[in-house]
């Protein structure tokens, strides 16, 4: 691993800006292209080249197998979660006009909360799928 | 030239053919999901070349009135059938590799005869 | 809040699913399993009574007015899917929690729970919603957990069975897609309401049959229509014991639900049954189903294989009386997706207990558990009467009413075949009970019964056989009402 100097300057230098990258997608989802789904795949494909570069045990140290397993399912927590909102506001299941004090901001809002509650499952399942994969033939020799 | 024209649906008929055919026709057990993966991408390319309109724009809201847009409900609903796509892989993967580890192939015919010698 | 109830169906499950896995604890998560289930069979209670009393409900999604927004649409037919699933799946989870602790590790029971709630979600979702995208999404939700469920089974030929149902399923869905995006490039909707008013302009086209074509296809193959059956016996056998009983009772005759609602509510049946001649195929390939499907299970040497061909073949008596597109012929359908799901709930559940005690579901495995395990068997009988279609069971209504609907249009053969398939069932019903109650036990420890956390749900389903068998006014006459509400006609 030591040798392979470029991939690992390399892989710290990239990773940071795609996770930035990630989150400019994130929020740029509400009105534009984009969204949780793409963000949470870009997210998670840092954590998967950060594996890949410097190896599956310091890939969990950085993001413990645990959290991920959180995450996934929190990420539908939070989805379902801003309908539940919208109907104790006494509006219709997802209906975001209501989270803010007009329509158009609630819109913002409501979508910008749901596209989080994807990115969290998305990056979760992701990260999970690799790891399951990544760890199968190293378990078992 | 009428039939080339509508050249989007035979590149949907010739992937949809290819991905049946090694569906049915392999016995590799990944080699049918890989024939089950373009199956479904053929399904893609005909809903997102439907929402196509001529001399239409992405549907991204621009100054001015007389622009015109694609359809962008067949995108979105691709958007949803892509994730149900790789949702499947995943799981026919993950069991392939269940089968692998279970069996030590992942052939269809060997894994018959090792059933059938139980 | 009561307005909101048909997404509150929905949306709890989904919210338990995450909760189960977050859980981590088998028990615990077995006890968010449990609050969901239930929860949905009360609101199914509840929407189905409203619907009896109010006609029609339609609910918004995010307040998108119907034919631009999805909208979850809730008539008679639906209404009483519903309650079969949510029914099936709040006696089924009872009962998972002991027999789940036997058949998978304790490692992955939290995620099996997660998995069942979310097949329970996907089910429900397909039967409430009114869109037909909407449609597809759920139907790959309950799809793919189902795969999971199936292979958490303890044999290793659970893998390849689940294997082969997750392509099989997946090439059903997606021709379901294909069908579903043809109709939209003509109708430019995805409303099924709006799509019945839309689709008569532009029958005419040579795309349209082309759609309900592939829709058929696809549809049939979930439902595992004969020739394409070909993934549920295995998926059956080798599924965990609490997994067959539900999918058993559910996953087709959700399946079934969706084929009556294309055909009858989104393309009409004028369309389907005059132009398109859907009862030419249907019809033959039903009674094919009854008479070979009977037969194959006649042969098998595991129980559960045997129910497996035997849920085939009465996925035949659905199709038939569907396919005589009258009122009483669609009622017979519907009344048997109901009755039938209670049969072979409880026949499963009663394997199950068998499961769990002997350690095997073949049929010479069996022998002597006449007396060992009286309750159980005293169970798996009344199911197997009710299969068979004595009076006094569930079966007999149905089949009643199928032959009823068959003279009606004076086709007297089908009620030959119907008869024929009764009598074949109480061949492959004897088979196991002869070697239950008549066969000596094997030497050494005798099995004990079964534990009521097993035996209580079982029967729960085998009381609810003889009720709706011998009180058949409720489930007949909305089956009836469901029927003239698919058909248009009676409103």
């Amino acid at each position: 691993m030591d040798d392979r100097v470029i991939l690992r300057v390399g892989a710290k230098f990239l990773i940071p800006f795609i996770l930035l990258f990630a989150l400019y997608v994130q929020f740029h989802g509400d009105y534009g292209p984009g969204g949780g789904f793409q963000a949470g795949v870009i997210f998670a494909a840092a954590f998967v080249l950060y594996a890949l570069v410097y190896g599956l045990p310091n890939a969990e140290r950085a993001m413990p197998p645990r959290v991920v397993y959180i995450c996934s399912a929190l990420g539908v927590v939070i989805y379902a979660g801003v309908g539940v909102v919208t109907l104790l506001k006494g509006a219709n299941f997802l209906d975001y006009g209501v989270l803010a004090h007009d329509p158009e901001h609630g819109q913002h809002y409501g979508i910008l909360f749901v596209e989080l509650g994807v990115l969290t499952t998305v990056f979760g399942v992701m990260v999970t799928v690799f790891y399951a994969f990544a760890g199968r033939g190293r378990k078992d020799g | 030239m009428r039939l080339l024209g509508l050249y989007n649906y035979w590149v949907v008929i010739v992937l949809m053919m290819v991905g049946f055919y090694t569906i049915i026709a392999r016995d590799n057990l990944v080699k049918k999901l890989i024939g089950l993966s373009i199956f479904q991408t053929s399904v893609f390319m005909l809903y997102i070349s439907m929402g196509r309109i001529h001399g239409g724009t992405a549907p991204i809201l621009m100054e001015g009135t007389d622009v015109v847009y694609s359809n962008p409900l067949p995108h979105v609903l691709i958007l949803t059938a892509i994730v149900v796509g790789v949702a499947t892989t995943a799981v026919g993967l993950s069991l392939v590799i269940r089968i692998n580890e279970a069996y030590g192939t992942v052939e269809e015919d060997e894994i018959h005869s090792q059933d059938e010698s139980l | 809040m009561s307005a909101h109830l048909p997404v509150l169906l929905i949306v709890v499950p989904l919210l338990a699913a995450p909760l189960a896995a977050l859980v981590r604890h088998p028990r615990g998560s077995w006890v968010v399993a449990l609050g969901a289930s239930w929860w949905a069979l009360g609101v199914s209670i509840a929407l189905l009574m409203r619907v009896l009393a109010d006609g029609t409900i339609s609910y918004e999604i995010g307040g998108w007015a119907a034919p631009w927004g999805i909208e979850y649409r809730i008539d008679v037919a639906n209404a009483f899917v519903l309650l079969i699933v949510s029914g099936i799946g709040a006696v089924v989870t009872p009962y998972a929690r002991v027999s789940v602790e036997r058949e998978v590790e304790a490692a992955r029971i939290p995620l099996f729970h997660t998995a069942f709630i979310l097949c329970l979600t996907g089910l429900l979702g397909i039967a409430v919603t009114g869109d037909v995208f909407n449609v597809f999404v759920f139907l790959e939700i309950s799809s793919l957990s189902a795969y999971a469920l199936i292979a958490l089974g303890q044999d290793r030929r659970a893998l390849t069975s689940a294997y082969q149902y997750l392509v099989m399923g997946s090439v059903g869905a997606t021709f379901i897609v294909i069908g579903i995006g043809l109709l939209y490039v003509m109708t430019g909707t995805l409303n099924m309401a709006d799509l019945a008013v839309r689709l008569p302009e532009v029958a005419a086209t040579r795309t349209i049959p082309v759609a309900f074509a592939f829709l058929t296809v696809g549809i049939c193959l979930k439902l595992a229509l004969f020739p394409l059956h070909l993934w549920l016996p295995n998926a059956y056998t080798f599924a965990p014991s609490s997994v067959t009983a539900f999918i058993a009772s559910t996953a087709t005759k959700v399946a079934v639900y969706m084929l009556l609602r294309f055909f009858f509510t989104v393309f009409g049946a004028a369309f389907s049954f005059d132009v398109m001649q859907l009862d030419m195929v249907l019809m033959p390939l039903a009674l094919v189903a009854i008479v070979s499907m009977s037969l194959v299970a006649i042969y098998q040497q595991n129980a559960k294989r045997l129910l497996a061909y035997s849920s085939l073949a009465q996925i035949g008596y659905m199709i038939l009386g569907i396919s005589l597109a009258s009122v009483t012929g669609v009622t017979a359908g519907i009344l048997h997706l109901f009755n039938h799901a209670l049969m072979k709930g409880a026949l499963f559940m009663t394997l199950g207990c068998v499961m769990y005690r002997v350690g095997s579901v073949r049929v010479e495995a069996m022998a002597g558990l006449g007396k060992t395990m009286p309750w159980t068997m005293a169970a798996f009988v009344i199911g197997g009467l009710s299969l068979i279609g004595v009076p006094l069971t569930v079966g007999f209504v149905s089949k009643w009413y199928l032959v009823l609907a068959a003279l009606e249009q004076g086709l007297w053969p089908l009620a030959v075949v119907v008869l024929l398939g009764s009598l074949l069932a109480v061949m492959y019903v004897w088979k196991v009970v002869e070697v239950a109650y008549f066969q000596p036990p094997p030497d050494g420890d005798p099995p004990a019964e079964a534990p009521l956390s097993l035996l209580v749900p079982t029967w729960a389903l085998v009381v609810a056989n003889l009720y709706f068998g011998i009180d058949a006014k409720l489930t007949a006459g909305v089956a009836m009402r469901a029927a003239e509400a698919l058909l248009g006609v009676g409103q």
